[in-house]
């Protein structure tokens, strides 16, 4: 961050540790002023659901076929780890 | 499965000065730039023990594997969009050797010139639009029913009350929604969250990216406070600034496409 950064952009300013600068923060308006780090499921809905995608890479298709599947495990595990996940039995989604 | 691939996390024009040091990717690896055709592609070295097909099929079962390598790819990210406007990647791409990067950049140098051209200055704000529970209507505090009508009667008047702080948070959604879009260059709408994989209260009215110019960012910030703040009826979250991720496919559609989007 020595050299001279094309212009500063923080609206929110400064960012506090943990942040990286210039990382994205979350905000809210029942806590204006508390600065939180962006929830794993915004984070994801960003790095699985778009970006670009390169020709080519060992990795290709993978995301579109597992987001379901990641998304249902998140789920089910966060909400009861007892109940029975919808693919056991051979059935996978 | 000893060897090393190259995990791949933003293409770039030639950055303005080197990454500052102590910057740490996937597995803790110093990230650095493999050069092609006027672009730069931003990788480092990962075990193919957790980044080959099968293994990284396995990993993205996991919750807090994908949690750690989620954040350290935006780590990587944050890092270089205070440098330039990254084109960021997916998760998870990777590659056998930096031959295949290079061969990436050479195939798709045409696209990623035209999108960082079309990104340049730009960075993506996302905003959340939640319905806050409803209070209780007065009638509903107090003394119990006095009969089965009287006990009817308040029902129907809570379901009511109900209903119109929904519709009242939805109108809201559209509102914000309508006035972020006139100030945004770009917008995508999301599904909307499911409140207990996000474990945030209340329904997620709307979920939605925009494209904003760095430089009218404030405003931008601006807008949605005055707009979110102090309504009872919403719980308004913003989050940003990120890497313009949700613009950075080649084919995206444009703003016709965004205005047909629903806001759910």
């Amino acid at each position: 961050m020595t050299a001279p950064s094309p212009e500063p952009y923080e609206p929110y300013e400064p960012f506090e540790p943990p942040y990286e600068p210039g990382g994205p923060v979350a905000v809210d308006s029942q806590e204006p002023l508390a600065r939180r780090q962006v929830a794993l499921v915004d984070l994801l809905d960003r790095l699985l659901g778009t970006g670009a995608v390169l020709t080519g890479s060992l990795t290709l298709g993978i995301a579109d076929v597992d987001l379901v599947r990641i998304d249902l495990r998140a789920l089910i595990s966060s909400v009861n780890a007892r109940v029975p996940s919808p693919w056991e039995g051979g059935q996978p989604l | 499965m000893n060897g090393e691939l190259r995990y791949v996390y933003a293409v770039t024009a030639p950055l303005p000065a080197p990454l500052p040091d102590g910057v740490r990717g996937v597995s803790g690896a110093v990230p650095y730039a493999v050069h092609h055709a006027g672009l730069q592609a931003v990788v480092s070295r990962v075990p193919e023990a957790d980044f080959a097909e099968e293994p990284l099929r396995a990993h993205l079962e996991d919750l807090a594997w994908l949690e750690e390598t989620a954040r350290a790819h935006q780590a990587v990210v944050d890092a270089l969009t205070a440098l330039t406007c990254p084109l960021p990647l997916r998760l998870a791409t990777v590659y056998r050797d930096e031959e295949g990067v290079r061969r990436a950049l050479e195939d798709g140098g045409q696209d990623f010139r035209a999108t960082l051209d079309r990104l340049d200055g730009r960075v993506e704000w996302g905003v959340k639009v939640y319905a806050r529970p409803a209070t209780e209507p007065a009638a509903a505090a107090g003394s119990a029913p006095a009969s089965g009508r009287e006990f009817l009667r308040r029902r129907r008047q809570e379901v009511t009350s109900r209903e119109n702080a929904l519709a009242e948070a939805e109108e809201l959604g559209r509102t914000l929604h309508a006035a972020l879009t006139a100030q945004a260059e770009d917008v995508r709408v999301y599904p909307a969250q499911n409140p207990q994989l996000s474990r945030v209260p209340g329904q997620n009215l709307l979920n939605a990216a925009y494209l904003v110019p760095r430089e009218r960012s404030e405003e931008f910030v601006g807008r949605v406070e005055r707009l979110g703040a102090h309504d009872p009826t919403v719980r308004v979250e913003l989050t940003g600034p990120w890497a313009p991720y949700s613009f950075a496919a080649a084919d995206a559609p444009g703003r016709e496409g965004a205005h047909d989007s629903a806001v759910s």
